[in-house]
């Protein structure tokens, strides 16, 4: 693993330009460029802030409805279409596993690190949001990006698993999309944790984006922060990204000859 | 340890059909359910190298020949590390660059000067390398004026510049090259082997696959043929290449069995039987002479009716440059059907302008519908041919004039012949 480790970080310059080629690749083209980073998430808002904080009334731990949500959809967004990403990586960068030799991880890892960008300009409209909701956070807010790092390392956990696993069964290109659906709904994004019974609770928290999108919001918002809930987040992400990671290893070899 | 490379004891095994089968999980249920207590079938195994072993010298450039499917390109692929071998292993020193493709990862819609340094990041480079060499490489690349340009809207032979341009510049301790050299047009190959001996000269190691074998013979030291997956010979340039072009015809040569031929390629619905090299009047001829007819007469047996099929055969030099490609889809020939059993194809060659040498011929059936291919054998027989003066010049016309010499004329009108009176006439023999 340390020589892994090692070779990795020697040609940490490839993940940079693989990261810097999906970006400019992205938004070559498109005439709004990168303002489709706040379009993604904002255009959600509105309408989750319509239907769930409007007319379902959902309550929002005391937060505007649109700002609670908007925080949750800023690191679900980057969550979800990366993930989407990093497990496509490999498949999508078939030409170069066949004919070139560097660290297969650093396809996934590109991938992670190109999303960032998109969570960047994202965060930039959430400032401009509390601003106007005259929202002034407290000294947690420099935890927030613990959160964020947590959201990383859990997409390339769970990506480098999925990724490894699509080389063999395409089948997984057809799940992220689903699963990532369905995952909306059981993470504290419309709603907060607050608004379920402790038992179900204890369900959701098996979530890791729970903690996250929880944990987030409150370093933000300066709200109680649920500090057992982060834990075990944090637990379910390292084991995860544990997983994935020997996952990876243990059949990064046969790529080549099966992509 | 002071060599550059050292290969020992490699075999690598492919699970053929394994491929297919596993790529999607619900097969796998289903079989699963179906069939529970059976175990699966075995998979059909192809050893691509068996047992190789070798090892390199620093500064040695070593060719490496051999047919198709012979094992080249899988042993490539295993000494740059992209595919890893079932047993045995490989050691090397220093950085080690390995040119499978010119252009790996080029993106289309990246510029050229953004696709040097991706293009560059991927095959080793640091980002202040490619900084300090991008003006050398561009001006290489020759595309100067398109170098912010996407490559998308570059041709082909562009890409290929560019893409080649950068590899130029990798000062690696060894470098690994795969057929790249066979694309491209004749001044850019040649800019590309100048390089190369560049390269050489700089006392670094080279490994070369290629097909054309001038090209190893004026750039290799040494070169190894690996046949079967397995290291059929190893030692001098000159020396192999004559062992490996003779190996193609062993037999009678003016018409070749070809029931049993190893390095043939093709599903087999259709397959050559025998190839023929008869004279204009149908006799069997072991050699022609320039500028006289022939007929080179294809036996094929069809195991079941072959819809439009195309019946082709390709003449090769000896140094495996091609010189001619004829097939009965290019001269426009439609075939709407072979029924089963056994047939021949005649090629009427009615004025053979080879220039004296020893060609081989390549021949294939392959579908006009889809991309398939029945039968192909690379250099299923040879012609020797010899000279003859039947250019009517009284000149010996022979290799060194090239390969081919066209029927022609020369028309002298426009030379004042007025002037011509004064000189006296030419003799051949002093006075």
């Amino acid at each position: 693993m340390g020589e892994w480790l090692s070779e990795v970080w020697r040609t940490r310059e490839i993940l940079f330009f693989l990261a810097w080629r999906d970006i400019k690749v992205r938004y070559k083209q498109a005439a709004l460029g990168v303002l489709w980073a706040v379009i993604q998430p904002l255009g959600t808002m509105v309408v989750f802030a319509f239907f769930f904080g409007q007319v379902a009334k959902i309550p929002s731990d005391g937060v505007p409805y649109r700002l609670f949500s908007y925080c949750g959809l800023l690191l679900w967004t980057y969550f979800s279409v990366t993930l989407g990403q990093v497990g496509n990586s490999l498949i999508a960068n078939s030409t170069l596993i066949t004919k070139i030799y560097f660290p297969r991880v650093l396809l996934p890892a590109a991938a992670a690190v190109a999303g960032l960008l998109d969570l960047l300009v994202g965060s930039a409209f959430l400032v401009l949001l509390m601003i106007h909701y005259h929202v002034v956070p407290g000294w947690t807010i420099l935890l927030t990006p613990l959160f964020v790092a947590e959201t990383v390392l859990l997409v390339m956990g769970l990506g480098m698993l999925l990724a490894a696993l699509n080389v063999r069964y395409r089948d997984v290109k057809y799940t992220i999309p689903f699963a990532v659906q369905i995952g909306l709904f059981v993470t504290p994004i419309i709603y907060p944790m607050s608004f379920f019974s402790g038992r179900l609770q204890s369900w959701l928290a098996l979530n890791p984006m729970a903690g996250i999108v929880e944990g987030f919001r409150a370093c933000l918002l300066g709200t109680p922060i649920n500090w057992s809930l982060v834990a075990c987040s944090w637990a379910v992400t390292l084991v995860l990204l544990f997983v994935g990671s020997l996952h990876f290893r243990s059949t990064e070899r046969v790529f080549a000859d099966i992509v | 340890m002071t060599d550059s490379i050292t290969v020992e004891n490699l075999s690598k095994r492919y699970e053929i059909g394994a491929l297919r089968k596993e790529t999607q999980l619900r097969e796998q249920l289903v079989s699963l359910l179906r069939k529970p207590f059976r175990r699966r079938a075995p998979k059909e195994i192809l050893w691509a190298l068996r047992d190789v072993s070798f090892s390199v010298q620093p500064g040695e450039v070593v060719g490496i020949i051999g047919r198709n499917g012979a094992g080249k390109s899988t042993l490539l692929k295993v000494l740059s590390k992209i595919t890893y071998p079932t047993s045995g292993r490989v050691r090397a020193r220093g950085r080690i660059a390995s040119l499978l493709e010119v252009g790996t990862g080029f993106h289309e819609e990246l510029t050229g000067r953004e696709n040097i340094y991706l293009n560059g990041s991927i095959l080793g480079m640091k980002k202040r390398e490619v900084d300090e060499k991008l003006e050398r490489i561009v001006e290489f690349s020759g595309v100067e004026r398109f170098i912010d340009t996407p490559i998308k809207r570059y041709s082909s032979g562009m890409r290929m510049r560019l893409g080649f341009a950068v590899a130029a510049h990798l000062e690696p301790d060894v470098l690994i090259v795969d057929e790249v050299l066979a694309v491209g047009d004749a001044a850019f190959q040649k800019k590309c082997l100048s390089a190369m001996q560049e390269l050489q000269g700089g006392g670094r190691t080279v490994l070369f696959v290629s097909h054309n074998m001038a090209a190893v013979e004026n750039l290799c030291t040494r070169a190894l043929w690996i046949a079967n997956g397995q290291v059929r010979m190893d030692g001098s340039t000159h020396e192999i290449i004559e062992a490996y072009m003779n190996s193609f015809t062993s037999a009678g040569d003016a018409s070749s069995e070809l029931t049993v031929v190893d390095g043939r390629r093709g599903s087999g619905e259709v397959r050559y039987t025998r190839v023929e090299l008869l004279t204009a009047g149908r006799e069997l001829q072991t050699i022609t002479r320039s500028g006289k007819g022939v007929v080179v007469r294809m036996h094929y047996h069809a195991n079941e009716p072959i819809e439009r099929p195309c019946f082709g055969l390709k003449i090769m030099t000896d140094m495996g440059t091609l010189v001619t490609d004829a097939s009965t889809w290019l001269h426009g020939i439609d075939i709407p059907l072979v029924p089963a059993g056994d047939g021949y194809v005649d090629l009427e060659i009615d004025f053979l302008n080879l220039l004296p040498g020893r060609y081989y011929l390549t021949i294939w059936i392959d579908s006009v519908l889809s991309h398939k291919i029945y039968d192909a054998l690379e250099n299923a027989m040879h012609i020797d041919i010899e000279e003859a003066p039947v250019y009517n010049s009284s000149r010996r016309i022979d290799s060194r004039y090239g390969l081919v010499y066209f029927p022609q004329r020369w028309n002298l009108e426009g030379i004042d012949r007025s002037a011509a009176a004064e000189v006296a006439p030419v003799r051949r023999t002093a006075p």
